[in-house]
C-alpha cells in the first residue's frame, strides 16, 4: 500500500506502524472519567467493512502520527492527515 | 549425439554449440534453446513421470504454463526441483535429471500406480486412509509421499545470493509481445518512465513463434527492431527474464528477475535472482494468452502437445517434434500449425477439425506417441501412425494479474474463453490477447491505445500492418468417448472421470471441485486445465459456464523460489547486528556474546582456566559484590525529553510523578499501558529545568519512543515537548560494588563523594581531564553503583581507562548473566516479570501508581479484576534444601496438592543460581503471595520432571534495607 | 581536550574507505551532528536565531549546505545540523547558545555512522538498497529510509554523491549491506 503523507507525499506502507481506530485519540480525562468510560473507549470500537479512520505512525520516516481514511474492503485511501491537526480540531490540547 | 530433429530456421545461434546432460546422457544444443527445445531437437520426447500415476510425459507447451516437463536442474546445493524444461534456458554444461521415477525414467517401478488407477481417483486418499487414525502419520503418509510427488529438494545450502530491489516508473508494461512492445514504444516515445518486463529471455512473445509479417517484415524482426529502439531510450528499462508475479495495492507490483539462471553459476558478487518491488503510476497487462488443450483418452503421451507449441518449436527453435505429425483443433489457429509445419517440410499426415465432426478419441504408444485413433462425423474410426500431435482447444487470455484483487473474469462465448472482468487493480489496463483481442493487429492497436489512455497522451503512433484474422472457434472441452482416462490437469493427474466423480459426490462449486480433485492446485496453477475442468463441470450440472465461474486467482503468477523471497536475510545475515561500545574490548578478551534483539551483548567474560559458564558468572557476581564490576549498559534505550512541559508530560506517561523531581536527581519510573498493565520501566533523570533523560528497557526502546510520540502528537498535541533518541549517542557503563566510587574517582574530574553526589544523583561531569560525560548514581545490582556515560566514540577508551586506573581494586567486567543474577538477588523486575500481563500491584509496586494525577493506565489499573487482594504478587522462591533445583516456568503448588491446573498457585518468572546465597533462587508470581511469605510450597515442572519443596520469601534476597547502595 | 582516544563506529582509529566497482564508500568520522527542534510556538524565534547564526533550516525532505553549518529536515519543526567535528565537537552547546530557549538541542554526533558514497551514477546501487525514487529525487533531497532492515537518513548531494547516516551500532552491518549491493549492482 502507498500512503500519501501530507508532508512527504507517497510513501510505502512498509515504513509505517499501524495502531488502530483513530477513535483512540478521544481519550477521556483520567481525573474526571471513571473505569466504565475508559473501558468503553479502550475496548468497544466499530470494525467497519468500508471507510475507516485509523492511526498510522511513520516510524521509518518523519515520526508523524497520521490519521488515514482507508476503505477496509478495497484498501482505497481517500484522506491522510497529521494526527496532531486532527487532535487539535477535536479540541485536544494539553 | 546429433540433433536429429533440428530443422531450418529459428532464433538460435547455430554458430555455437552447447553441451548439456539429461539423466546422465550428453546432448548438444545452441544458444537460444530451452532445455525442452534442445531435448526435442535431439529426439527426446520423454522428460518426466506424472505426479500420481507415474505416466510417461513430455512437454505439453513451450512456455511457463508447462505442467509436465518438470526436471531437477543443476546438482549439489544449486539443485532446483520442478524446473520447467520449457523455460529453462540452455547453457553450456547444464545438468538436468528427470524426477519422480525409480529406477529410471524409461522403466519406473511406480508405474504400477497407472494400472491401479481405479484406486487413485479423486477423493481416494480422503476415503481410504481414514482408519485407523494412527496409521496416517506412521504408515500411509510416508508411503504416499514416496510414491507421489515432484522433484526432490537438495539437503545442501544454496550457495547463491538473492537480492531485493525497488523500481519506480510512470508505466509498467507486463509482457513484451506485440501488445507490450507497442504499448512500451508509444509510452517510451512520449518521454515517460517505462518499465517493460517479460518472463522470456527474448522479447517479442508470440511474434517469435509465428510466421506472420508485421509492418512488412517478419514479426520477430519487427519485434527486434522495436526492442532496439526501446533500448536506446534512457527513460525505458527493458527487463527480460523478469516475471511480474503479482499485483498489490496502489500500483505496487512484484517481479522476479532471473539474473543468473541462464548461467552455470552467477558471476562473482551477482545474485541468482532479484525480487523487485515496482512502484508504478499506471500499468498495462499485456500478458498474452495461453492455449488450451482438449481432453480425450490418453491425451497425455509424450509427443502430444499444444498446436501453438508445436509450431513455436518449429518456427522459433527450428525443431520438429516428430517425422509424422497430426493436428487436432476446434479453431482456425490450430490450422496455422499445419501450414507452418508443412512450410518447414514436416509431413502433416492429418488435420482433425472438430468443427468438421472429426475427433481424436484415443492414442497409443507407451513411452511416446505412436498413433492416434480418429472418429469421423459418421462414427467411423481410423488409426493414424504419428509421432506428434498438435492440439488446440482455443486460447485463454492470461487474466491472472488482473484478477489478483479478486476481479472475476467474464466468459466471452465468441472466443470460448474468459476475459478480464470489471474492477481489476486500480490503474491497471489490459490489452492484447490478455484482454481477448487475439489477432496481431488487435494486439498492436490495443497496446498502443492502452498506453495513450494510461498516460493521457495526445496523438498516437501509426500502427504497422499485421494480420487481423477473426477468431473462429467452436468450443470443445472434451471428447465423449469410451471409458478410458482423458486428462484435464496433467500435472496433478486429474481426469474427466475425476470431475465426474466430484459432480456425483456433489462437489459442484468450482472451489469444491478444485479441492476435491486437486484440479489446478499443482505448481502450474492450472494454467492449461482450469477452464476445461470448470467447463466440464458446467456441462455435467447443466449450468452455463458463466454460472459455474472460475476459482480465485492469487499471486504468484509462476512459482517463486524461497530464496528470492528471503533475499539476503538468511543465515548470519538474517538481521543486522548492533554492537556495543565495549564490543571490541570484549572480543579481545574472548567474551561470550548473546543476542538481545539485534544487539550482541557480552554474556560473560571467561578467564583462563574457566571451563564452564557458571564459573565465570559466579566469579563476576562475587567480584562485583566484593569490590567492583563494570557492565556495558549502552543498550538500554535513552530518550532526551525537553520542553517547558517535559515534567508534566512525564507525569502523564509514567504512573508516578516526575514534575517534582529536583534538577540533578533521577528516579525509577513505571510506565503503564492504558489497560493498566505495566509497559516498561527505567530511571529518568532531570538534567535541567526543562530537560530530562529517560531510560527504557533494551527490548522496549523503540516501542516506548513510538508511544511517547503518540502521547505528544495525538493525546496532548499542545504540550511543549521535544523528543529524540540518544541511545547510540552515549556509551554507558554501570560501575557497581563497594569500590565503585573509588574506581570512578580515578577517572571523574569532579568530587563524587556521597555528600557531593548522593544516592539517585545525576549530572553532567567531565572525565579524564575534560571529556564531557554524564553520571547517574543508580543501582540495578543492589550495590553502591553508578552509570557513567561518554560520547560513544570514547566508550572503548573509557572502559580501558577505568580498568587500568582502578587496577588496585581488581575490577572485572561482567555480562548479562551476572547482571541477571544480581538483579534477581535484589528483586528487581525485568523481562520475565514485565510479561505484558502484570500490573504494578502484581509486582509489589502498586503504591507507585499516583491517583492524584491523570496518567496512562491509571484509571484502568483500578479495575476490579486487577486489584484483587488474592491476585498474583511478586515473591522470592528458594529451595528448602540448598541442593534442590528449581526452574523458570515451574508452577507453584501447595504441598500434597494434585498437579492439575485447578491447583496452580503461580509460576516462577526468572531463576538463577546465587553464589551469594549459595542456592538456586527465583522470582515468581504467586496468588496472594504477599501473605504467603515464609510458607513452604512445591515448584513443579512436569516438562523436566522437577518437583522441589520451596520456601516463599521476600523478593529482596540481598540487602533488603538498601544500605549498600546508599553507602 | 582529554586523554581518551576516539574509536570509529567500525572499531578503528581511522575512518574506513571501501571501493567496490565504480563506488567509493568513505566513512566520515569528522562530522559533528545535533538535533534542533523548535519549542512549541517559537518557530519564528528559532528561524531568526538560526539565520543570525548561519544555521540553515531547510523545508521538508530537504538538505541545505553551508559553512560551517549544514542541515537537513528530519521531522516537522526539527532538523539535524552538521558541522566539522574538529571545530564543532561541542556542536550542541554551540547551537544552544545560538538558539537559546527557542529550540531543544541534543547532541547526536555519536548516535550515527556516516558513509559518503561516490560513483558516476549511484542509481543502480540505490535501487537495490531502499525504496527512494533516487533518479527522480532532486539534489538536496533528504529522507529517512530503510536499508536492509536498518533505519537510515539518505541525503542526495548529486546523482553520484550520496550521504547515508545509519545507526552507529550497526555500522558493520550497514557497510556490509552497501558493499554487497554495490558488488551486485554493476
Amino acid at each position: 500500500m502507498i500512503i500519501h503523507h501530507p508532508i512527504l507525499g507517497p510513501r510505502d506502507a512498509q515504513e509505517f506502524v499501524y495502531l488502530g481506530d483513530a477513535a483512540l485519540m478521544n481519550r477521556p480525562d483520567g481525573m474526571t472519567a471513571g473505569i466504565e468510560e475508559f473501558h468503553d473507549w479502550l475496548y468497544n470500537r466499530d470494525n467497519p467493512a468500508g471507510e475507516h479512520q485509523e492511526l498510522w505512525y511513520h516510524e521509518q520516516g518523519d515520526r508523524s502520527w497520521l490519521v488515514v481514511t482507508r476503505n477496509t474492503v478495497t484498501h482505497e485511501i481517500t484522506k491522510v492527515e497529521l494526527a496532531r491537526d486532527v487532535a487539535r480540531s477535536k479540541g485536544r490540547s494539553k | 549425439m546429433t540433433q536429429s530433429n533440428r530443422i531450418s530456421g529459428g532464433q538460435i545461434d547455430r554458430s555455437k554449440t552447447l553441451r548439456f546432460t539429461f539423466d546422465g546422457i550428453t546432448y548438444q544444443g545452441h544458444p537460444g534453446d530451452t532445455l525442452a527445445s534442445a531435448l526435442l531437437a535431439n529426439g527426446v520426447r520423454l522428460m518426466g513421470r506424472s505426479f500420481k500415476y507415474h505416466r510417461p510425459r513430455g512437454p505439453l507447451t513451450s512456455g511457463s504454463e508447462e505442467p509436465n516437463a518438470l526436471v531437477e536442474l543443476r546438482t549439489g546445493g544449486r539443485q532446483e526441483p520442478n524446473t520447467r524444461a520449457t523455460v529453462a534456458e540452455l547453457f553450456d554444461g547444464l545438468t538436468a535429471n528427470s524426477q519422480n521415477r525409480w529406477p529410471s525414467l524409461r522403466f519406473d517401478a511406480m508405474g504400477v500406480n497407472d494400472r491401479l488407477s481405479t484406486f487413485f481417483a479423486a477423493g481416494f486418499y480422503y476415503k481410504t486412509f481414514m482408519w485407523p487414525k494412527t496409521f496416517w502419520e506412521k504408515l500411509y503418509e510416508p508411503i504416499i509421499r514416496r510414491a507421489a510427488g515432484l522433484g526432490s529438494v537438495t539437503r545442501e545450502e544454496d550457495p547463491d545470493e538473492y537480492d531485493k530491489g525497488f523500481l519506480h516508473c510512470d508505466l509498467l508494461v507486463i509482457g513484451a509481445g506485440p501488445t507490450g512492445l507497442m504499448a512500451a514504444l508509444t509510452a517510451g516515445r512520449s518521454g515517460k518512465r517505462v518499465i517493460l518486463a517479460d518472463e522470456d529471455f527474448r522479447m517479442g512473445g508470440r511474434l517469435n513463434a509465428e510466421t506472420h509479417a508485421v509492418g512488412g517484415q517478419a514479426g520477430a524482426d519487427w519485434a527486434a527492431g522495436v526492442v532496439a529502439e526501446l533500448a536506446s531510450m534512457p527513460n525505458v528499462r527493458l527487463m527480460t527474464r523478469t516475471t511480474v508475479i503479482g499485483a498489490f495495492d496502489h500500483g505496487v507490483y512484484g517481479a522476479v528477475e532471473r539474473v543468473s539462471d541462464h548461467l552455470p553459476t552467477p558471476a562473482p558478487g551477482k545474485p541468482r535472482q532479484v525480487l523487485w518491488r515496482i512502484y508504478s503510476g499506471r500499468a498495462i497487462l499485456a500478458g498474452g494468452a495461453t492455449e488450451r488443450p482438449i481432453a480425450f483418452e490418453n491425451n497425455d503421451r509424450p509427443g502430444i502437445m499444444l498446436a501453438g507449441a508445436l509450431r513455436a518449436y518449429a518456427n522459433r527453435w527450428g525443431v520438429k517434434v516428430g517425422e509424422r505429425v497430426a493436428v487436432f483443433t476446434n479453431n482456425d489457429d490450430g490450422l496455422r500449425t499445419a501450414d507452418d509445419l508443412r512450410a518447414k517440410g514436416v509431413e502433416v499426415v492429418a488435420v482433425i477439425d472438430s468443427r468438421q465432426g472429426e475427433e481424436v478419441i484415443d492414442t497409443s504408444g507407451r513411452l511416446g506417441l505412436k498413433s492416434i485413433t480418429v472418429r469421423d462425423g459418421k462414427g467411423r474410426t481410423r488409426e493414424i501412425a504419428v509421432e506428434a500431435l498438435g492440439v488446440s482447444g482455443g486460447w485463454n487470455p492470461n487474466v491472472n494479474i488482473h484478477s489478483h484483487h479478486r476481479s472475476r473474469p467474464v466468459y466471452d462465448p465468441t472466443i470460448a474463453a474468459f476475459v478480464p472482468g470489471a474492477e481489476g487493480p486500480p490503474g491497471l489496463l489490459v490489452a492484447g490477447a490478455a484482454s481477448g483481442a487475439l489477432s496481431t493487429h488487435a494486439a498492436l492497436r490495443t497496446g498502443r491505445d492502452a498506453a495513450v489512455e494510461a498516460l493521457g497522451l495526445t496523438g498516437a503512433a501509426e500502427l504497422p500492418e499485421a494480420e487481423d484474422a477473426p477468431v473462429r472457434v467452436k468450443a470443445l472441452w472434451h471428447v465423449n468417448h469410451g471409458k478410458g482416462r482423458a486428462w484435464v490437469d496433467q500435472q496433478n493427474d486429474v481426469t474427466v472421470k475425476d470431475v465426474k466423480l466430484a459432480k456425483q459426490e456433489n462437489f459442484t462449486s468450482v472451489e469444491h471441485l478444485k479441492r476435491y480433485t486437486t484440479l489446478g492446485m499443482a505448481t502450474d496453477q492450472g494454467k492449461t486445465s482450469n477452464v476445461i475442468g470448470l467447463a466440464i463441470m458446467a456441462e455435467l450440472t447443466g449450468r452455463s459456464i458463466p454460472e459455474t465461474g472460475t476459482t480465485i486467482y492469487r499471486p504468484p503468477y509462476t512459482p517463486v523460489a524461497m530464496g528470492a523471497l528471503a533475499g539476503r536475510s538468511r543465515g548470519k545475515e538474517f538481521k543486522p547486528f548492533r554492537l556495543t561500545p565495549s564490543h571490541h574490548w570484549a572480543a579481545e578478551q574472548g567474551a561470550v556474546f548473546v543476542e538481545v534483539g539485534m544487539w550482541l551483548r557480552t554474556q560473560w567474560v571467561p578467564k583462563a582456566g574457566e571451563t564452564e559458564w557458571r564459573q565465570s558468572v559466579d566469579r563476576e557476581v562475587l567480584a562485583t559484590r566484593k569490590s567492583v564490576g563494570i557492565c556495558d549498559v549502552t543498550t538500554l534505550g535513552k530518550i532526551d525529553i525537553q520542553g517547558t512541559d517535559a515534567g508534566a508530560f512525564l507525569d502523564r506517561v509514567y504512573a508516578n510523578t516526575f514534575s517534582s523531581l529536583a534538577v540533578g536527581k533521577c528516579r525509577y519510573g513505571l510506565m503503564l499501558r492504558e489497560d493498566g498493565i505495566v509497559f516498561d520501566d527505567g530511571t529518568t533523570a532531570r538534567m535541567g529545568e526543562n530537560e530530562y533523560v529517560m531510560t527504557t528497557t533494551t527490548a522496549n526502546a523503540v516501542t516506548v519512543f513510538r508511544h511517547l510520540e503518540y502521547c505528544r502528537q495525538v493525546l496532548w498535541p499542545d504540550m511543549d515537548v521535544q523528543l529524540i533518541s540518544t541511545t547510540e549517542a552515549w556509551a554507558q557503563f554501570s560501575v557497581a560494588g563497594p569500590n565503585a566510587r573509588k574506581l570512578l574517582q580515578k577517572v571523574v574530574d569532579q568530587d563524587i563523594s556521597d555528600a557531593a553526589f548522593p544516592y539517585m544523583g545525576a549530572g553532567n561531569i567531565t572525565v579524564c581531564g575534560g571529556m564531557r560525560a554524564r553520571l547517574f548514581r543508580i543501582s540495578f545490582s543492589g550495590e553502591l553503583a553508578y552509570e557513567i556515560a561518554v560520547p560513544t566514540r570514547y566508550g572503548d577508551a573509557l572502559l580501558r581507562e577505568m580498568l587500568a586506573r582502578g587496577a588496585e581494586f581488581d575490577p572485572i567486567v561482567y555480562g548479562t548473566e551476572a547482571l541477571g543474577v544480581m538483579r534477581i538477588e535484589k528483586g528487581h523486575v525485568a523481562g520475565g516479570e514485565l510479561n505484558g500481563q502484570s500490573t504494578a500491584l502484581n509486582m509489589g509496586l502498586g503504591k507507585m501508581v499516583s491517583k492524584k494525577k491523570d496518567s496512562i493506565g491509571m484509571v484502568l489499573s483500578q479495575r476490579e479484576g486487577l486489584v484483587d487482594p488474592d491476585g498474583y504478587r511478586l515473591v522470592g522462591v528458594k529451595p528448602v534444601d540448598a541442593n534442590g533445583r528449581i526452574s523458570a516456568g515451574s508452577h507453584l503448588l501447595e504441598k500434597g496438592a494434585a498437579v492439575v491446573a485447578a491447583n496452580d498457585g503461580g509460576w516462577l518468572t526468572s531463576k538463577v543460581y546465587s553464589p551469594h546465597i549459595g542456592c538456586d533462587i527465583a522470582l515468581g508470581y504467586l496468588k496472594a503471595g504477599d501473605r504467603k511469605i515464609g510458607q513452604r510450597m512445591r515448584a513443579v515442572n512436569l516438562l523436566i520432571g522437577q518437583d522441589t519443596e520451596v520456601e516463599i520469601v521476600s523478593p529482596h534476597f540481598f540487602d533488603p534495607e538498601g544500605e549498600r547502595l546508599r553507602g | 581536550m582529554a586523554e581518551l582516544q576516539a574509536m570509529t563506529a567500525l572499531g578503528a582509529r581511522q575512518a574506513a574507505v571501501a571501493v567496490v566497482g565504480p563506488v567509493t564508500i568513505t566513512e566520515r568520522f569528522d562530522v559533528a551532528l545535533a538535533s534542533v527542534a523548535a519549542r512549541r510556538g517559537r518557530m519564528a524565534e528559532l528561524e531568526g536565531a538560526a539565520k543570525a547564526a548561519g544555521v540553515p533550516l531547510p523545508e521538508a525532505a530537504r538538505y541545505t549546505g553551508g559553512t560551517p553549518y549544514s542541515a537537513f529536515w528530519v521531522a516537522p519543526e526539527m532538523w539535524f545540523v552538521e558541522a566539522p567535528h574538529a571545530t564543532h565537537e561541542l556542536i550542541a552547546d554551540q547551537l544552544k547558545a545560538a538558539v537559546g530557549n527557542a529550540a531543544s538541542v541534543t547532541e547526536q554526533t555519536d548516535a550515527w555512522v556516516v558513509f559518503d558514497l561516490a560513483a558516476p551514477d549511484l542509481a543502480p546501487l540505490m535501487e537495490r538498497l531502499c525504496n527512494v525514487d533516487f533518479p527522480a529525487a532532486p539534489d538536496g533531497f533528504a529522507s529517512r529510509t530503510v536499508i536492509e532492515h536498518m533505519g537510515c537518513y539518505l541525503i542526495r548531494h548529486g546523482r553520484g554523491q550520496v550521504r547515508i547516516y545509519g545507526a552507529r551500532s550497526s555500522a558493520q552491518s550497514l557497510l556490509h549491506a552497501l558493499e554487497v549491493a554495490a558488488a551486485a549492482a554493476w
